[in-house]
Parts: C-alpha cells; sequence; structure tokens
C-alpha cells in the first residue's frame, strides 16, 4: 500500500480548471525572455481530466485486478460522464460497497444488450451477475491508473 | 424565463454518491455540532423527522427504525455544489448562485422547449455528478421558486400533481386554467417570501392556497402587511420585481453561531466560544471587504432541555471606529459577555453578530486576500490591517486555526475549552477534496 502522502493533503482533486498562467515580473529594463513571459507549465490535471465535474479520485484496495494492470494501493481516476460499456473498467455499486470490475456484456438478440456481469481480472474470483436482485449499479468508468514505483 | 435548480434533500444525496449503503435508506445530516438534523432523506421525511428537530428527539428512531445519522461535512458538500452549479451553467448564459444547492438561470430570448431543456440538465448533473435535482421555469424568481416546489412535490408524492409536473415544471406552458388548478392546491406558505406569521395572518383572513392569495384585493393586502408581500404578489402574476443579481449583495450582517457539544457552565468557556466567533466573523468581513459598526453577542440555555432553569443573553456594543480588526472585535464581544454572564445556568448555545456593516473603502487600505503577502504588492499603508490579511492567507492556505491570535488560543481551561469544539462524531470522510480520505474501491 502507498502512503496516501504521495500527494499533498488537501491537493484540490479532478475539480481545477487549466491552471492560472504563471507570471513572473522582474525589474530587468529589456526583459527576461526566460522568465518575462506567460508560461504555462504542464499540468497533470490536463492528461487525467477530460471532464472536471464528473472526474472522481479513487483508491483500489485488493489483488483481483492486477492481471488489468490496477494493483493495492493504486490511485483510480474515475470518470462518471462516460457511459460503461462492454470491456470498460469501472467502479460499480455492489452490496452497498464500491467495487472496481470489468464490465462484461453479452450481445442480446435485437439489438438489446444481453446479460451483464462484472468480472475480475483474477480468474479465481466469482464473476458478480447483474439480475433483477443485483442491479447494474455503475459510478463511473476508470479511465487512468496512478501507481507509485518508486 | 427564469428556471430555479434545487439539489433535492442536497446534503444526504452528497453523502450517497460516496455511500451507497446508504441508499433507499432513512439518512439524516447533522449540523456540525451533531445538534439538529438538517437534511433529511425522503424515507426520513417519511419517518416524521422535520426539519431543524433537535436529533435527541428523534435519536430513539436509530434502534427501531433503521435511521443513520451522519455529521454534516460542509467541504464535501462545497465541491460537489461548485460541480452542480458547473454543470447547471452551461445550460443558459446567466446564472445566479443562491444557495449551496440552489441556483437560478437566466432562459431570456430561448425558444427551445424548455421542459427539454430542463431535463436534459438534470441528467446531466445525475450523470455527473450523481446528485438528483428539481427545476422550474417561471416567468419571474418566485413563480421559477414556485414551480420548483411543485416540480419536486409532484415526484416525491405522487398523486400531489399532476405526473407530468414531477422534477421539471415549466408553468410557462401551463394554460391558465391548469396554473389556476396548481396554485388552488397549493398552500399559501409555501410561496418564496411569506414566512410562518404572514402565512397565519393570511389563513386567519381566509387566504389559505396561493389562488386565494392571487385573487385578494391588492389595496386590502397592503394595508394589512408589508411591501414585501406585494411584491410578492405581482412576481406571483408575472411582473418581475426581482432581478437576477450576477454579485450577491454584500452581507449586511455576519453571524456565527453554534450549539455546545456540551453544556458550558464557567464564563470562561462562553468567553473561549464567543471570542472564537468573532474572530472566524471577522474572517469573513475582511473578505467581503467590509467593516462592522457594532458587535453583537448573544448565548442561552437550551429551551429544549426543560428540566434546566432558562436564562439567555443578547446584547450589541456599537465600536467606537468601524474596523475590521480580529482583535478589537474580539475585545468587544469578551467585554460584553462578561458584563452579562451569571452563574448556574447550564449554557447550550452561543454566537457573535457583527452589524452596521459598511465598506471598507480608504481607511483600510488594500484587504484583497492574497496581494498582501505577493512580494510586489503595494506596502499597507495600515500594519495591522497588513497581519490581519496575513492571518486569513496563512489560515486559507494551511486549514481552518493554523495560525491564531494570542486571545484565541486555547486556554488554560482545557476542559470546558474541549467541549464546545465541534462535535462531528460521524461525519464522512472529505472525499473529493482530501488525498487520504477519497473513496476505496475493492479491486
Amino acid at each position: 500500500m502507498n502512503s496516501p502522502d504521495d500527494f499533498p493533503d488537501g491537493a484540490p482533486v479532478g475539480r481545477d480548471g487549466p491552471a492560472a498562467p504563471t507570471v513572473r515580473r522582474t525589474s530587468s529594463a529589456f526583459g527576461s525572455p526566460g522568465t518575462d513571459s506567460t508560461v504555462r507549465r504542464l499540468d497533470l490535471n490536463d492528461l487525467l481530466v477530460r471532464h472536471q465535474e464528473a472526474t472522481f479520485m479513487m483508491r483500489a484496495a485488493g489483488g483481483a485486478m492486477h492481471e488489468a494492470g490496477i494493483d493495492d494501493g493504486d490511485y483510480l481516476v474515475v470518470d462518471r460522464s462516460l457511459t460503461a460499456r462492454h470491456g470498460a473498467i469501472v467502479i460499480a455499486a455492489v452490496q452497498g460497497e464500491y467495487r472496481c470490475r470489468r464490465l462484461e456484456q453479452a450481445a442480446g438478440r435485437g439489438g438489446r444488450p444481453g446479460a451483464a456481469a462484472l468480472v475480475a481480472a483474477d480468474p479465481a474470483v466469482e464473476p458478480i451477475v447483474i439480475s433483477e436482485d443485483t442491479p447494474l449499479e455503475v459510478f463511473g468508468v476508470v479511465t487512468f491508473v496512478i501507481k507509485s514505483l518508486a | 424565463m427564469y428556471a430555479l435548480v434545487d439539489g433535492n434533500n442536497f446534503y444526504v444525496s452528497c453523502e450517497r454518491v460516496f455511500a451507497p449503503r446508504l441508499a433507499g435508506k432513512p439518512v439524516v445530516v447533522l449540523s456540525s455540532n451533531d445538534g439538529a438534523c438538517i437534511a433529511r432523506s425522503n424515507e426520513a421525511k417519511d419517518l416524521g423527522v422535520k426539519m431543524a428537530q433537535p436529533w435527541f428527539q428523534v435519536r430513539h428512531l436509530e434502534k427501531s427504525a433503521g435511521l443513520i445519522a451522519v455529521s454534516a461535512n460542509h467541504e464535501l458538500y462545497g465541491d460537489m455544489s461548485a460541480r452542480m452549479m458547473a454543470v447547471e451553467a452551461r445550460y443558459a448564459p446567466r446564472q445566479e448562485v443562491y444557495s449551496v444547492d440552489e441556483s437560478f438561470l437566466d432562459f431570456e430570448g430561448v425558444r427551445d422547449d424548455l421542459v427539454g431543456v430542463g431535463r436534459h440538465m438534470r441528467a446531466a448533473i445525475l450523470k455527473e455528478t450523481g446528485l438528483p435535482t428539481s427545476v422550474g421555469f417561471g416567468a419571474t424568481k418566485t413563480l421559477a421558486k414556485l414551480a420548483n416546489n411543485i416540480a419536486k412535490t409532484a415526484d416525491r408524492k405522487p398523486g400531489s400533481y399532476p405526473a407530468a409536473l414531477a422534477q421539471v415544471c415549466d408553468f410557462g406552458r401551463l394554460s391558465p386554467g391548469e396554473l389556476d388548478a396548481l396554485y388552488a392546491a397549493t398552500e399559501v406558505g409555501l410561496v418564496w417570501g411569506v414566512g410562518r406569521r404572514t402565512t397565519e395572518k393570511l389563513k386567519a383572513g381566509g387566504i389559505h392556497t396561493v389562488l386565494d392569495l392571487m385573487r385578494a384585493d391588492v389595496a386590502t393586502l397592503r394595508r394589512q402587511f408589508s411591501v414585501v408581500l406585494e411584491k410578492t404578489l405581482r412576481e406571483l402574476h408575472g411582473t418581475r420585481c426581482m432581478e437576477l443579481d450576477d454579485v450577491p449583495p454584500t452581507r449586511q450582517q455576519i453571524l456565527v453561531s453554534r450549539s455546545f457539544g456540551t453544556p458550558i457552565t464557567r464564563v470562561e468557556g462562553i468567553l473561549e466560544a464567543v471570542s472564537e466567533f468573532a474572530s472566524r466573523a471577522a474572517e469573513r468581513l475582511r473578505q467581503q471587504g467590509s467593516v462592522a459598526g457594532a458587535v453583537g453577542i448573544y448565548f442561552m440555555t437550551s429551551p429544549f432541555r426543560t428540566n434546566d432553569r432558562q436564562h439567555s443573553v443578547n446584547v450589541t456594543l456599537p465600536l467606537p471606529r468601524p474596523t475590521a480588526d480580529s482583535a478589537v472585535l474580539m475585545r468587544a464581544a469578551e467585554m460584553a459577555v462578561r458584563s452579562q454572564f451569571r452563574a448556574g445556568f447550564r449554557y447550550a448555545k452561543a454566537g457573535a453578530i457583527l452589524t452596521d456593516l459598511q465598506s471598507a473603502g480608504h481607511e483600510q487600505g488594500e484587504l484583497d486576500l492574497f496581494s498582501a503577502l505577493e512580494a510586489d504588492a503595494p506596502p499597507s499603508v495600515d500594519p495591522r490591517a497588513r497581519l490581519m490579511s496575513a492571518l486569513d492567507t496563512l489560515n486559507n492556505r494551511f486549514g481552518r486555526d493554523s495560525v491564531r491570535l494570542g486571545s484565541t488560543a486555547m486556554g488554560s481551561d482545557g476542559a470546558e475549552v474541549a467541549v464546545w469544539a465541534t462535535r462531528q462524531e460521524r461525519r464522512s470522510p472529505r472525499y473529493t477534496t482530501r488525498w487520504d480520505e477519497i473513496p476505496i474501491a475493492r479491486a
């Protein structure tokens, strides 16, 4: 499990607009091309947050998605605005808690979707079959995984 | 046309987005001291929990009916509100954020099918943020509010209004006959701006429904009631008396108050609490660039604790010169407490109120929150103003109470000082604003 301190406490999550331009004023009469202009440093929000209002961060707990590239303690970028389709890795509510699973949706007849299941990457883990008793309640689609390597 | 978009049971809905175990359960959100129910799920409403009802009165429902109570998590609600408002803002050229869960949108000149727009917006908010809303359209703000109320009630209580009006209700699409039927089915007290006392007076005069009010004689009403009611009446008839404010008006008073987790009996406890409240109020005062001409304080026993002897104090001290200086305001508040305190009572609540607010103008110098600490900011004339500004900046950046003025520091009376600190035993994680509190997904 990575330490939560990998990111500063209280750093805003997923709601940032484009970062404010970094403006530096120098007293040099001629200006300096390095510091005088308005530059914008690369901002990970631009890469990871496609829909600001709909993006939420979660943290994975458990090893059943290892083969899908998600390990215990990884940070997950979750986009609620995307519609979960067959094959997507989703966050879904199952029995009152959130699970990270792959959505598998069988092709149905007449263009209607067939049976759906939430499937772990580990084949030893029993799939959660969607039924009337266990409805599919998707929180959002996982769009990025952030893991700490060092 | 105006739209009013309102989050349904907003605080509860925010909690449910991140805690699926709360779905379908009776849930209440408690005020920051866990004293009163400030939001209720529909299931909790069905159990008979009233708005602002003290928690100890409904606590037994935890065991008997599975009621779930959580402490208010304002950091979460603030972020979810910002997300909701941003989605809404896509749909109209102008928006007035009216409260944490309500905003007015101006659809002036929009010729589209507004019910369709409303449904689309509602679906987008639900999909992106997980928050359910109700949308009301009307020619005035008062009508939009009323339409919103009908949209919400039609959804929650099937049969109360036509089902077609559930969730999204556009008065502009209804015939005069249909509108009259709605107005006749709606209690006059539900109209925006008609308070409880006015409602009682209206009912005594035979005015029970919105339709009764609309058909009442304006001249008679004007004699019996304030001009506010006349304005409300004109708004109900479709004449705009309230415009969309792009800039919220400066607050005319700033109140910070709280119920104590455990009653306070000693003067030190009240002093500590009231001076802290004054300090927070002063911070807000500086944020809006105002100075206060008077400081009010109050503290009282709990009217709900019927076995306790009752006592309440409410005094206002005018200041020699308007100020935004925390130290001055806190000292005034402390003086007022000392002059009024009486021993032998179990005080349950206290507050500090800054009134007689005016623009800081020139005398205070530049109080912009960040400029005072920026290297290239012009030096402020008033060193105390700079100190205040620095205080706010640090607390803003590093969290409340990172830095306090000497007189708000924790007193020697550790025991009683600790008891009034916010009691939030049941607060949920700040899922969207703290890295160490983000939701866990079992993988």
